[in-house]
């Protein structure tokens, strides 16, 4: 296996194996003394465990068991059959079980943030706090068109998706050289260095003969449609059951949530503090590893 | 005859209930069932070829590992069949029903007439999701079907106006003044919307084949 470059703080993590979900094979990671109080984070879609390689070893260094894996379909994990949010919750709680029966604290960025809030609601008892980065939705911002071009706009993206999935078989991620890669993040997540990006084609990518290629599987792709609401979380954040510290970005992204402190803070529980994080994007944790693992540290002690 | 569509990972068996010529007549079979071995007498009338779709996880199609269904992956399902057969009318029971809605919605042009029947699956979850839930399969249970697809498509959130978006996009786009026929006594809270819609009409089995046989 290849090195990944240097990276000024980077650390590969101290222990990989993998947990079984219903015939799935995810690939977990773990940061820290393996006997330390555990902490479970979650990478948002299209990510992989492995960015939290600087994030992760300032909990670790502080004195935590720091565990991730990756989602089914990213990184090192099995490319599934099928994906949904029930298969991902279902992942999460399986690599919950596989480390501890004891209520722990958890953390989750982007679309991870999404699922293990749900999975704080769905199995309060095993959760102690929880922290929250960029991951909390709002509302659709939808245009506001006519019924009937709405409906022209919704068949388009609909049938596109579908016309994806004929002959997928055959999809595979595009090769290039780990310059090219970085660059093609790097506008989905303009606000990263390419030095970090070169680093995540290192560990989210794989060398085959014709060049690199992202290890996410090829029929994932951004967007998506379905009968999911964001307003579905804001009725129920009000009622959420742990302690909640939300890192709001404060510079808006195409990957970002565009959730803002205005569209929360009437809906947030008692023991509940949001924090918007100064010049910071949707990858705040990335942007700014050690303001954010003091705010998380902080909100734990 | 069964002829073998390939959907991504996935395996799916179309049953040739009958051959013929001109517009197909697609049947969707409702939750944990699967295609009828023989022809229904019931569409025996129908005046071109008649098949029937397996959904993943049921029947002779793939049982795959670690669930994650989802009524749009079924409804992607439902469009292999629809391009194997260059267009079709389509009849679904129960879970196929609203798959039915779904595919006329995304295909305006290719589905002519989607009839809605009654059987198991009709209702999914709800209209608005519950406690939030982390769903596993009965260990006991032998597939098919996949004891994931039960669970997973019996707790689904089918909320009124997502269905009737389905609507509006067939009864916009498709040309055809009433793209939706809905034969089933059972009223979940989506039907109920969806009966309200223009371009919907409730109507008995026969006479919903013959609207549609009659549709160019």
């Amino acid at each position: 296996m290849t090195e990944p470059p240097a990276y000024p703080g980077a650390r590969r993590p101290d222990r990989r194996r993998s947990v079984d979900c219903d015939g799935i094979s995810l690939a977990v990671y773990e940061w820290g003394d393996a006997c330390a109080t555990p902490i479970l984070l979650a990478h948002g879609g299209f990510d992989f465990a492995g960015t939290f390689d600087v994030f992760a070893p300032l909990l670790a260094d502080a004195g935590y068991r720091v565990v991730s894996w990756d989602h089914r379909g990213h990184g090192d994990s099995e490319h599934a059959p099928l994906y949904s949010w029930q298969a991902d919750m279902r992942d999460a709680l399986a690599v919950l079980n596989s480390v501890t029966t004891a209520p722990i604290p958890m953390l989750g960025h982007s679309k991870g943030g999404a699922v293990l809030m749900q999975l704080c609601e769905a199995r309060p008892h095993r959760v102690t706090r929880y922290v929250n980065i960029d991951g909390m939705p709002s509302r659709f911002r939808a245009p506001d068109v006519a019924d009937h071009e709405r409906s022209r706009m919704r068949e388009t993206e609909i049938s596109s998706w579908l016309d994806r999935r004929h002959g997928a078989g055959d999809l595979m991620r595009k090769p290039g050289t780990v310059e090219e890669l970085a660059q093609r993040r790097g506008r989905m997540n303009p606000r990263l260095s390419e030095d970090w990006l070169r680093y995540l084609v290192s560990v989210g990518a794989r060398e085959d003969a014709d060049g690199w290629r992202w290890k996410l599987d090829p029929i994932m792709r951004p967007g998506g449609f379905g009968p999911w609401r964001p307003d579905w979380y804001l009725q129920r954040l009000p009622g959420f059951p742990v302690p909640l510290l939300g890192i709001l970005a404060t510079v808006t992204e195409t990957m970002g949530w565009g959730t803002g402190k205005g569209d929360l803070e009437h809906h947030l529980p008692r023991q509940a503090e949001l924090v918007e994080y100064p010049d910071a994007g949707h990858f705040v944790h990335i942007e700014h590893p050690q303001g954010v693992a003091g705010l998380v540290l902080d909100f734990l002690s | 005859m069964i002829h073998w569509l390939e959907h991504y990972r996935i395996r799916l068996a179309l049953h040739e209930l009958r051959a013929g010529r001109g517009r197909a007549l697609l049947l969707l079979h409702a939750l944990a069932e699967r295609s009828p071995s023989t022809l229904p007498e019931e569409l025996a009338g129908w005046p071109g070829p008649i098949s029937a779709l397996d959904f993943t996880g049921h029947g002779a199609s793939t049982v795959p590992q670690g669930g994650g269904y989802t009524c749009e992956l079924l409804m992607a399902d439902a469009d292999h069949a629809l391009a194997h057969l260059g267009g079709a009318t389509l009849v679904g029971r129960g879970l196929g029903a609203y798959i039915a809605l779904l595919l006329a919605g995304a295909r305006p042009k290719q589905v002519r007439g989607a009839i809605l029947r009654d059987g198991p699956g009709m209702a999914g979850g709800s209209a608005l999701p519950g406690t939030p839930q982390i769903l596993t399969a009965d260990p006991s249970a032998v597939a098919p079907p996949d004891p994931l697809a039960l669970v997973e498509l019996s707790t689904d959130v089918r909320p009124p106006d997502y269905a009737t978006a389905y609507v509006r996009q067939a009864t916009h786009l498709s040309e055809l003044e009433t793209p939706i026929l809905v034969c089933a006594s059972e009223r979940p809270q989506w039907l109920l919307g969806v009966v309200e819609e223009p371009g919907v009409q409730e109507t008995t089995l026969a006479d919903a084949l013959v609207r549609c046989a009659e549709v160019t």
